[in-house]
């Protein structure tokens, strides 16, 4: 039989791909669209084992074992994340599936060298183009979506002590990051120059390594998500530069789709910001340079809130990252249900860009048993903070920031969730600290604004109580 | 290599740039986070050049260092594909499950 037979299989898992990827954008079809991924995923790895000649060897064995370590890793590691850690999830496997591209272009080169069985003429062109493409942003990916992650994270902890994720880019860090990509194309024309030496390939693989480091890290904490889904988009392309190593149309097919929806996301994202992308990625925003904060604001105590929420007609919770911290959407939902009872309408302002991740509201709300319903997207919850009486803000900061509003400072032009139109604005915050952003809040000295300083939980959970004893 | 499969391949690359730009111009912000994590699942395709190389590397008997970065990608790639899907249908079934009020 021909072996090109096999192809048909792959075809098969191009199509469950495409038809995966387009039900995953509609919210009825999305489970099914997994599935149908899951499921082209599964036909493109058997066809690739049936089709092997294992010889006298026991590599059968060994590509089995090699599936099951990595499969009850990733297993164990997607069942046990919570969902405050799914951001930086996506971004640790994010930078694996980089990772696994570049290793395999890089196993690819060193086994022409190590057996003398260097290509020529277009076909040393174009695998060599293809072995430190992908190996460059392979790489870049790599070390980005592990920076990415850490700053997710805020730091870590090594040997007990917090070390915090630095965010620093003065202006010619840009012409260094220029400077190494240009010395990284510089190399791969040698490498073509001269295929057998394996150093140039080395030398790509640190400088790319490097590069990933540099574009992370002058880009603040808020702008995370925005870069996981750029990395992501980068990932997708370098698995089609596989496809071009081993002349594997499923790997292009798949790898420039996810390459393209990628960017897409990213877009839309950055609008969701007012951003451009360029600015986001180059003109470095929020970290250093914090704003001092030097007003004060005295807090109020959950029964107080609890009297001011009593009797009114319409409340408009406005989630962000501390309420994912604190994993109190449970409370926020059975103090909903109170107001609900008593007559009062509730609904969610939802900021495109609240937490670290679009539509990390939504999931964490859908946890707790919210109606999708009464989700609002934040253009349509704005015409509406004006006839709210309460408006309250659960761990949210930059989303909800006036001063946004001004034209000035790293916030100018974001669109905010107008949470400073309601009559009386409730902000459950451990302190005044500034946001992401490093810029101080003017809504919190506000005099119609009440501060419930303390974690995101136990507030709630008083506040909820306070309700029920009136 | 030849010519006329590298500009195949060029093809299929340009037109599959195409059709993800197609496929995802409009989809609800809830939907972002797990798009972005399924389809960096669907990017784990790569563990296909990963099962290739594992396989005609350790052919001498000898692994050497390449034998040993494929073998490393196919665990990297596996771990990519299996959480990458695994924690998408969390996220879904969360979303999902909750909308229909079952």
């Amino acid at each position: 039989m021909d072996e090109a037979v096999w192809d048909i299989g792959y075809l098969v898992a191009s199509i469950l791909f495409i038809m995966g990827l387009k039900k995953l954008g509609h919210p009825r079809t999305a489970p099914t669209g997994n599935l149908y991924g899951a499921m082209g995923m599964l036909v493109a790895v058997v066809v690739t084992i049936a089709q092997m000649d294992f010889g006298e060897t026991n590599n059968f064995i060994l590509i089995i074992s090699g599936l099951v370590i990595g499969g009850f890793i990733g297993y164990l590691m997607a069942i046990r994340v919570q969902m405050t850690g799914m951001p930086e999830m996506v971004a640790l496997f994010n930078g694996f599936g980089g990772a696994a591209s570049a290793l395999v272009a890089a196993s690819e080169v060193f086994r022409r060298i190590n057996e003398n069985d260097l290509p020529e003429g277009l076909e040393l062109h174009v695998a060599w183009t293809a072995i430190g493409l992908s190996a460059l942003v392979g790489w870049v990916t790599l070390t980005g979506s592990l920076l990415a992650m850490m700053k997710l994270k805020g730091g870590v902890e090594i040997f007990g002590t917090w070390y915090r994720t630095p965010t620093w880019g003065p202006e010619w860090l840009n012409y260094v990051k220029g400077l190494v990509l240009i010395s990284i194309v510089g190399l791969l024309y040698m490498t073509i120059e001269e295929p057998g030496n394996q150093d140039y390939v080395i030398a790509i693989i640190a400088l790319s390594s490097i590069l990933g480091i540099l574009f992370v890290l002058p880009i603040g904490g808020a702008d995370m998500p925005v870069v996981v889904s750029l990395l992501n988009s980068l990932s997708g392309i370098a698995a089609a530069f596989t496809g071009f190593i081993i002349g594997n149309n499923v790997l292009i097919i798949a790898g420039s789709m996810v390459g393209a929806a990628g960017l897409i996301l990213t877009n839309i994202m950055c609008k969701a910001m007012n951003r451009q992308l360029i600015d986001v990625l180059f003109k470095s925003f929020g970290g250093s340079d914090k704003e001092q904060v030097t007003r004060t604001k005295v807090g109020s105590d959950p029964e107080e809130v609890a009297m001011v929420c009593d009797g009114i007609s319409k409340c408009v919770i406005i989630p962000g990252y501390g309420m994912a911290v604190s994993q109190c959407q449970h409370q926020v939902r059975e103090f909903a249900d109170i107001l609900e009872a008593n007559g009062c309408e509730v609904k969610y302002g939802i900021h495109p860009v609240a937490g670290r991740m679009p539509g990390h509201m939504n999931v964490l709300l859908a946890e707790a048993s919210v109606p999708y319903e009464k989700l609002i997207e934040m253009d349509d919850i704005n015409s509406e903070m004006g006839e709210c009486d309460v408006a309250i803000v659960v761990g949210a900061n930059d989303t909800v920031n006036p001063a946004a509003r001004s034209g000035e400072g790293p916030l100018a032009g974001m669109p905010i969730i107008d949470a400073d139109k309601a009559r009386v604005v409730i902000m459950v915050k451990r302190s005044l600290s500034v946001g992401y952003a490093g810029v101080d809040n003017d809504l919190f000295y506000e005099d119609k604004t009440m501060m419930l300083f303390g974690d995101g939980k136990q507030m709630m959970t008083e506040l909820v109580s306070s309700l029920k004893d009136l | 290599m030849e010519l006329v499969t590298l500009i195949g391949a060029i093809t299929v690359f340009i037109l599959a740039i195409f059709l993800g730009f197609e496929l995802i111009t409009k989809v609800p912000a809830t939907l972002h986070t797990p798009l972005m994590s399924g389809a960096n699942a669907i990017s784990g395709i790569t563990i296909v050049g990963a099962l290739i190389f594992s396989n005609t590397d350790f052919n001498g008997g000898d692994p050497g260092v390449a034998a040993w970065l494929a073998f490393f990608a196919l665990i990297l790639a596996t771990i990519n594909v299996v959480g990458g899907f695994a924690v998408t249908n969390r996220m879904l079934n969360m979303i999902a499950g909750k909308r229909g009020g079952k």
